[in-house]
């Protein structure tokens, strides 16, 4: 018993310590962020390496998704006669929640894997230190661009993910079910608000991207510095991302969508 | 301690110093003096905590007790962008080569220029072309740090550590796991830059005899204390027991080859335990 | 560090291509083009209940969309619900004796007024009044309505 009690205190130490730790990483990266701005080149690189590889992984899959929802949908709503709606379900599904929610998971997995496991390398094989010792800030060189291009390349894929999911189930429904192309367009018009529904999911995409980026970046440089500490260090972003994005994602639907 | 080498002559000087990690005793009051224009050497068996003094130096690692300053100034009482500014003057080579793996050799050598000088591209292509004609590594510049050797790898290293004229160089096991002719390129490298550019170098080493064949002063670490001083030649004549062993690399001794344990017989008979 | 254009090209598309998925779920899937306020202008009606209407919810005229309701509140003297409906400035020749109604697409879908134009030839100008409503109707009251009307009957 007194072991027990003994080690959550530990464990609750731990965990407050790892919180405090990375909240200052987060400070120092975005102080970085000015010089960098001042710096594209080492933006546009990362924007390369964390947005535009992870460009096809996620238009494929929102297509997919967009055409299974077209086909779960139709069945759904046509046994109440009201497969015109089919555009508003699949729109609403994918820009409130699914574009998103999805495409953040799935940045976890490409892009945020990728960059723990990069900064982790980085810093077994003593290149941050290395860097510190040539008078460059590792934090400002190498964390602040690449936080920054995951900021930026998040919503872009969200967006893209439900644009693309949007006429994957336009493709469906109208081209191989016979919903009226006309009706799905303007009912989704009709329904789909602007402020609601696209900004919303565009404010979501820029926190799940922030939390993300920051995770993957934080446990990177915070691996132990040996092959089996960044191999864990990488499987502990990606449990850790899907854990923020999901439960972060009910908070801001509860606050969004809430009250209408 | 022996200060009668004028301590105003002296780059680095290290007083008092105490470091631990965790119970972990590294450092335990110890007094160093690395003179200008020298090359001074540090040597112990693997562990004593050769690289946490070079870190300590570089102002990576803070002490607990004791001050250490490097050109007049006390490392852990700059600020950071005088801390930077002093480590823009300091070369160092880690024991790895710490090589950026995402660039080519050329990169990897211009990388310091490009991030502390405004200097053009064509005058940086110069003065890395330099640099690495010093090292004989001028033709490996389109070369990624995983297509180079561990001997080119340390020599591309060097020839970044070089890249700002630094004022010294910190080299870290410079001839840990190299053949005989690389151990050789490198420590003819390191003499002359230092006649050369009129350096001050700072090699941490288990090497006995490479080591004692460039340094000019030498310092034995082990267990956490100074065990002994002095030039090759004093050292290798040293009558304590501590050097002796370490430059003739006998097995036991005052440094042990075992890691504490209990006695050996009882360990084997206390069958039922899993360790 | 590469600096090959090919990358900085990809990235240029790659934003250029997030710009206008962006676009296209602004004008093609939300409402953003449909109506932007200052082409539009209110007129009031008056209703003893509104039911499940809301804001945002949509006017149309012979099941073409012409407007929403842009707000409901209680008259405090009448117990009137007072709508106010945002009409498209594109319509503006409603008849002034236009009856509104508070329908419901299908059975359990959304209320919405419907505006039924009368003869009239004076048209409903800005923040004019919609004399004729006709309430939403609230399925409770009818079933209960029928329930209560077919037990008196077989007494
Ligand atoms: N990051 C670290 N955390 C904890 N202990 C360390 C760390 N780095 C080194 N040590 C310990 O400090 C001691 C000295 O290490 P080091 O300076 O690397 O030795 P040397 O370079 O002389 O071989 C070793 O016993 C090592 O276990
Ligand atoms: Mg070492």
């Amino acid at each position: 018993m007194i072991q027990f009690i003994q080690n959550l205190g530990r464990n609750t130490c731990i965990s407050f310590n790892k919180l405090g730790r990375s909240t200052y990483f987060l400070l120092q990266t975005m102080s970085g962020m000015f010089s960098v701005l001042g710096r594209p080149r080492l933006l546009l690189n990362q924007m390369y390496s964390v947005g535009v590889l992870s460009f096809l992984i996620i238009t494929i899959s929102g297509l997919f998704v967009g055409m299974v929802l077209g086909l779960q949908g139709f069945y759904t709503l046509s046994d109440f006669g009201a497969e015109e709606t089919l555009g508003v379900m699949v729109a609403a599904s994918l820009v409130r929640e699914l574009g998103p929610v999805v495409s953040a998971l799935l940045f976890a997995g490409r892009a945020g894997s990728a960059l723990t496991a990069e900064i982790g390398l980085m810093k077994a094989t003593e290149q941050l230190s290395g860097m510190e010792m040539m008078a460059v800030d590792p934090i400002k060189r190498i964390i602040t661009p690449r936080f920054l291009a995951g900021l930026i390349s998040m919503p872009i894929l969200a967006a893209l993910f439900s644009a693309v999911g949007i006429i994957g189930g336009q493709m469906i429904g109208c081209g191989l079910l016979g919903v009226d192309e006309g009706a799905y367009w303007s009912q989704m018009q009709a329904n789909i608000d602007f402020q609601d529904d696209i900004i919303n999911g565009v404010i979501k995409s820029i926190v799940f991207g922030f939390v993300t980026s920051w995770i993957a970046l934080f446990e990177g440089y915070d691996a132990i510095p040996t092959s089996e500490g960044v191999s864990r260090a990488t499987t502990r972003t990606v449990v850790n991302s899907a854990f923020s994005i999901l439960g972060l994602d009910f908070i801001l639907t509860a606050l969004m969508f809430g009250d209408n | 301690m022996d200060n009668s080498v004028s301590s105003q002559d002296s780059l680095v000087s290290v007083r008092n110093l105490s470091f631990s990690r965790g119970n972990q005793k590294i450092f335990d009051n110890i007094s160093l003096d690395f003179q200008r224009g020298k090359i001074t050497a540090i040597m112990g068996p693997s562990g004593t905590g050769k690289t946490t003094l070079l870190k300590l130096i570089g102002g990576q690692l803070f002490p607990d007790k004791g001050t250490i300053t490097v050109d007049g100034q006390n490392v852990h009482n700059l600020r950071r962008t005088e801390l930077y500014n002093l480590r823009k003057r300091l070369g160092m080579l880690f024991q790895s080569g710490a090589l950026l793996t995402d660039m080519n050799v050329f990169d990897n050598v211009a990388f310091p220029l490009r991030e502390h000088t405004h200097l053009p591209e064509s005058m940086i292509r110069t003065l890395v072309l330099m640099k690495l004609q010093a090292v004989g590594l001028r033709g490996a510049r389109k070369l990624m740090p995983n297509e180079l050797s561990g001997g080119m790898s340390r020599r591309v290293a060097l020839a970044r550590a070089i890249a700002l004229d630094p004022m010294m160089i910190l080299y870290d096991e410079p001839f840990t796991g190299q053949d005989p002719i690389s151990m050789g390129v490198l420590v003819h490298l390191i003499k002359s830059l230092n006649s050369t550019l009129g350096l001050t170098s700072i090699i941490v080493s288990h090497d006995v005899h490479d080591t004692s064949a460039i340094a000019d002063y030498i310092y034995v670490l082990s267990g956490g204390k100074i065990v002994g001083e002095g030039t090759p030649k004093e050292i290798q004549e040293s009558d304590s027991e501590w050097v002796q062993q370490f430059m003739t690399g006998a097995a036991d001794g005052p440094v042990h080859f075992h890691y504490p344990a209990k006695d050996y017989v009882d360990d084997l008979m206390s069958s039922g335990k899993r360790y | 560090m590469q600096h090959t254009s090919t990358q900085d090209t990809l990235v240029g598309l790659f934003v250029a291509s997030g710009i206008v998925g962006l676009f296209f779920l602004a004008m093609q899937v939300s409402n953003l083009t449909s109506f932007v306020d200052e082409d539009s202008y209110t007129v009031t009606a008056r209703f003893d209940n509104s039911g499940g209407l809301k804001i945002k919810s949509p006017v149309s005229a012979a099941g073409v969309k012409v407007g929403k309701v842009s707000s409901i509140y209680l008259d405090p003297k009448t117990y009137q619900s007072v709508v106010q409906l945002s009409i498209n400035s594109k319509f503006n020749t409603l008849p002034d004796d236009t009856t509104a109604s508070i329908f419901t697409a299908g059975l359990l879908g959304e209320q919405y007024v419907n505006l039924e134009p009368g003869g009239s030839d004076v048209y409903l100008q800005k923040n004019g009044k919609i004399e004729i409503t006709q309430s939403a109707i609230i399925l409770e009251k009818v079933i209960g309505q029928f329930l209560f009307k077919s037990a008196e009957e077989k007494k």
